[in-house]
């Protein structure tokens, strides 16, 4: 296997994009991926998207996008796994690059999501839960993030207000990324006095609804070095799956599959959890962030709550989580978000993410998970001056 | 638009509330599997399940989906199910300020909802304080 890079990232500002189509997004992110690798032509592509045909009636999106993007003939697929598909996009292109099947590999992300009403969307994104078992009865992903947090409450003890902390952070965080959908500052206050979605959540516990895209470009290490450019290395990749239904957890606070993909991660990349030295993972929902905290090694098992609000996961803290605002501040266009995890940490990792840069980070850690944490995947970068 | 096949397969789980015990390991499913995630069965016999339990966790949902927003505020629970089987299921007929973690409720055949521009009644079952 050779040992893979990203050698070019591109991601455009997210938000209510509506005078802009899925296949612009797309290929604006695309496009600016290239040009920051310097590559003409790419050897694949891999399209991380949940549900363009429910949120624009659009599907078969490799041949659109490849289309669109000027690359025809080309290699492409488009992947889903609900909110994990950028992640999963990502996890294809480097096995592509890794196993010689291709040199220059596109993985892009794109989401088009309010092109349909507010009860459209939030139906869409329930096909990510049971359909028949969850979904049936009413259930709706902030509803089933509630059932979460109200279980990590009754037993560890977690309270509304460290929850609220996490959506306060990311804001701040986010405040200072150009490119974020919400870039104003929150207090404990506005998220605890933000209107009930679904209790004990508020509406400032839950991500957005967003259109954009973000797109990196995979190459052989050997080839990025000759780029004159820090190397951003890919040295860890995990993958995982657990019941897609909640009710069929035995720990209903404990996402399982995270645990399993960052275990192989850590071990592709020879290193712990304490090794990490900065972390964009999946905050859906204020409480996910608590939990994938802890299932990644970073926190004690219900301790993630108590950690955020001591500002252990802030970016001045220990380990900075969601430097870029995570997906409650930049946004979350579903099948582009693990893309964009990708995107943040190659800029962090060649000192080139502006106002939100962190300091000096070497080693970058990237959760993506699909809905209530059904699929995962883990993803490590590592730079070389 | 949906068809009644998909609505009429889901009856035996939906208005028996049947699962299906792995006749290897004796774990009972719901709804009912073709193998066993436990031990890796392929054999099961259909049991009813009872209809008492107990509330896991619970939320209250304001925001509800297309087909279910007239319905908002309403309770929607994880229902674990004396003999261990555990289900999704809204919580009717209660107090939504009195709702508790543990609280005792009992399963009942109920309408869901109203599925599809056609209106078709589908139901299955909440469970009620006991």
């Amino acid at each position: 296997m050779r040992d893979v890079a990203v050698i070019g990232v591109g991601m455009n500002r997210w938000g209510e994009l509506w005078d802009k189509s899925l296949r612009a997004i797309f290929v604006e992110s695309a496009l600016a991926a290239m040009d920051d690798a310097g590559v003409d032509h790419i050897d694949a592509m891999l399209i991380g998207c949940m549900t363009s045909g429910l949120f624009t009636e659009q599907e078969h999106l490799a041949s659109l996008l490849s289309d669109y993007l000027a690359v025809n003939p080309v290699g492409a697929v488009r992947v889903e796994s609900a909110c994990s598909s950028g992640g999963n996009a990502v996890r294809l292109g480097l096995i592509q690059v890794a196993s010689g099947a291709a040199d220059i590999v596109l993985v892009g992300g794109v989401e088009k999501m309010t092109d349909v009403d507010g009860g459209g969307a939030t139906a869409a994104l329930a096909t990510a839960a049971d359909t028949e078992y969850e979904s049936y009865h009413g259930a709706t992903f902030p509803a089933l993030y509630a059932l979460i947090a109200r279980a990590h409450m009754e037993r560890y003890g977690t309270t509304r207000e460290q929850l609220a902390s996490v959506a306060v952070k990311n804001h701040e965080n986010g405040s200072l990324n150009p490119r974020a959908q919400f870039r104003n500052k929150l207090t404990i206050e506005d998220v605890l006095n933000s209107s009930a979605v679904a209790d004990p959540l508020r509406l400032l516990d839950c991500s957005p609804i967003t259109d954009g895209s973000a797109a990196v470009i995979l190459a052989p290490v050997e080839m990025a070095k000759k780029l004159g450019k820090p190397v951003v290395k890919i040295t860890g990749s995990g993958i995982a799956t657990d019941s897609i239904a909640l009710h069929s957890r035995d720990d209903l606070t404990y996402l399982k599959a995270t645990e399993r993909a960052a275990e192989q991660a850590y071990a592709q990349a020879g290193i712990g959890p304490k090794d990490v030295d900065f972390a964009e993972v999946h905050d859906c929902f204020t409480i996910a962030e608590i939990c994938v905290t802890e299932a990644l090694g970073f926190f004690e098992r219900g301790q993630g709550a108590r950690a955020a609000q001591a500002g252990e996961t802030s970016r001045n803290g220990k380990r900075p989580v969601n430097a870029s605002g995570g997906l409650k501040s930049k946004g979350h266009p579903v099948g582009a978000t693990g893309v964009a995890q990708i995107v943040e940490l190659t800029e962090q990792l060649r000192g080139t993410a502006g106002d939100r840069q962190l300091k000096s980070p070497r080693r970058g850690l990237a959760q993506n998970m699909g809905g209530t944490g059904g699929s995962t995947t883990v993803h490590i970068l590592e730079v070389t001056p | 638009m949906n068809t009644s096949p998909r609505y009429w397969r889901e009856i035996p789980q939906r208005y028996r509330l049947e699962g299906g015990r792995c006749t290897t390991c004796g774990k009972i499913h719901y709804p009912p599997r073709l193998i066993c995630p436990e031990c890796k069965g392929r054999a099961f016999e259909t049991v009813a399940l009872p209809l008492d339990g107990k509330v896991l966790t619970y939320t209250v949902v304001h925001v509800g989906p297309s087909g279910f927003s007239d319905e908002t505020p309403y309770a929607l629970g994880i229902i674990e199910l004396a003999g261990g089987v555990r289900l999704m299921s809204q919580i009717v007929d209660v107090d939504l300020e009195s709702l508790k973690v543990g609280m005792p409720v009992r399963m009942e055949f109920r309408c869901i909802q109203k599925e599809g521009a056609s209106g078709l009644l589908c139901y299955g079952h909440k469970c009620v304080p006991a």
